[in-house]
């Protein structure tokens, strides 16, 4: 049997799909979080350099990688939005933005604290570090565009636009290490190459990696659940919606 | 083409352009884009003397030299190629040790010290647990043991 995978598309189906897929989600991402502390605070080692301050690297590296990843996503669904006119994709890429923005914020703040020991400064204008910067901007700019325009259509094809021309800065940021001499460090864990890390420290890291991933796919359903009932609060499946809730 | 190939087209090909431009933008700052400075391109007077920059590499071996009345240190950046003499007084970051990257910012004396106002410790991508560390150490002095033999 074929799923029709259009059926999803509509805003009305995704609604209910998205409702039932939250919990599992939810669930997910705390066993993982638990886990994934638990492994960076109590089993990995110290570092032969760092001490305990290394330990960041479980909340810093996620939050870095998803801002990134976050941002990819985003932009695909907000151009998918823009091409084919398609209401859920826009949806979807307007609820990414604030998750998005929040793990750029948590990567550029732990590692601001990181950097005053190790580094001997809060922060420096590497490639990296302004390029991540300008990720946040990027996300607060398309954000507040779409803030700013009442029309929601109108909003989504103005924040799109944000989103894909922002696109250019991801590869900066990842390549930015490799291509100029910055302070931060090269990548620990790459796809061409083994580890430089020992393998219980990379496990704690890769655990974190899945908890955020799970809590982002959580958040991001929910956000957007908030917003389908928004836009289509004049629906009459939405005013029905409204009744069963009424007498429940 | 239906108009909404025709539209993605269209985006496809402004991302593209823009991806283009950005390269090209990029390849023009190359050079303001350079945090640091290595010791051979100072050495190449690549670097721009007279006015304040910063220098990167390693912190050569047995170079440090620390003054006992005040904060000031010695050392010298490497690497490999070229050294430069370095001049600091304050504290340094935890991790500035000798054979690790190093970052200071300064000027070029008139005597080539290079008279540094800060200094970063820039540090290597590898995690491991000082045993492993430890163990690293031992195997690279008993290749270089089983070398000299």
């Amino acid at each position: 049997m074929a799923i029709n995978w259009f059926k999803y598309s509509s805003p009305a189906s995704f609604y209910s799909l998205a409702g039932k897929m939250i919990p599992v989600f939810v669930v997910a991402s705390v066993i993982l979080l638990v886990a994934g502390l638990y492994v960076g605070f109590f089993v990995a080692p110290t570092d032969f350099q760092q001490g305990e301050a290394y330990r960041i690297i479980f909340i810093h590296v996620p939050a870095a990688w998803m801002s990134m990843f976050l941002y990819v996503v985003m932009a695909f669904w907000a151009g998918i939005g823009l091409a084919f006119n398609t209401r859920l994709s826009s949806m979807f890429a307007t609820a990414i933005a604030p998750t998005g923005a929040m793990f750029t914020f948590i990567a550029l703040w732990t590692g601001a604290l990181w950097g005053k020991p190790m580094w001997g400064t809060w922060w420096v204008w590497d490639a990296r570090l302004t390029s991540e910067l300008i990720l946040l901007f990027l996300y607060i700019g398309f954000m507040s565009l779409q803030a700013a325009i009442d029309d929601p259509r109108r909003a989504d094809k103005a924040g799109a636009i944000i989103a894909l021309v922002g696109v250019v800065n991801i590869p900066i940021i990842y390549f930015s290490v490799q291509w100029w001499n910055t302070l931060h460090q090269g990548a620990s864990v790459s796809v061409n190459q083994a580890p430089s890390m020992a393998t219980t420290m990379l496990m704690g890291m890769l655990i974190m990696v899945l908890a955020s991933w799970m809590y982002s796919i959580a958040v991001i359903l929910k956000r957007t659940r908030v917003i389908i009932l928004e836009r289509e609060s004049h629906t009459a499946w939405v005013a029905e919606l409204r009744k069963k809730e009424a007498v429940r | 083409m239906k108009p909404r190939h025709k539209k993605l087209a269209i985006i496809a090909s402004g991302v593209t352009a823009l991806g283009v431009a950005a390269i090209l933008v990029l390849n023009a700052f190359q050079s303001n884009l350079v945090f640091f400075f290595s010791p051979s391109q100072v050495v190449a007077k690549e670097a721009p003397i007279g006015k304040s920059f910063r220098i990167g590499g390693l912190v050569a071996e047995g170079s440090v030299q620390r003054e006992d009345s005040s904060t000031t240190v010695r050392f010298a950046v490497t690497d490999t190629a070229e050294t430069i003499p370095v001049v600091y007084t304050g504290i340094l970051p935890d991790l500035f040790k000798e054979g690790k990257g190093v970052v200071a910012q300064g000027k070029i004396s008139a005597n080539g010290i290079f008279e540094a106002d800060e200094v970063l410790a820039k540090h290597d991508e590898n995690y491991m647990p000082p045993e492993a560390a430890e163990a690293l150490e031992q195997a690279a002095k008993a290749q270089k043991a089983s070398l000299a033999q």
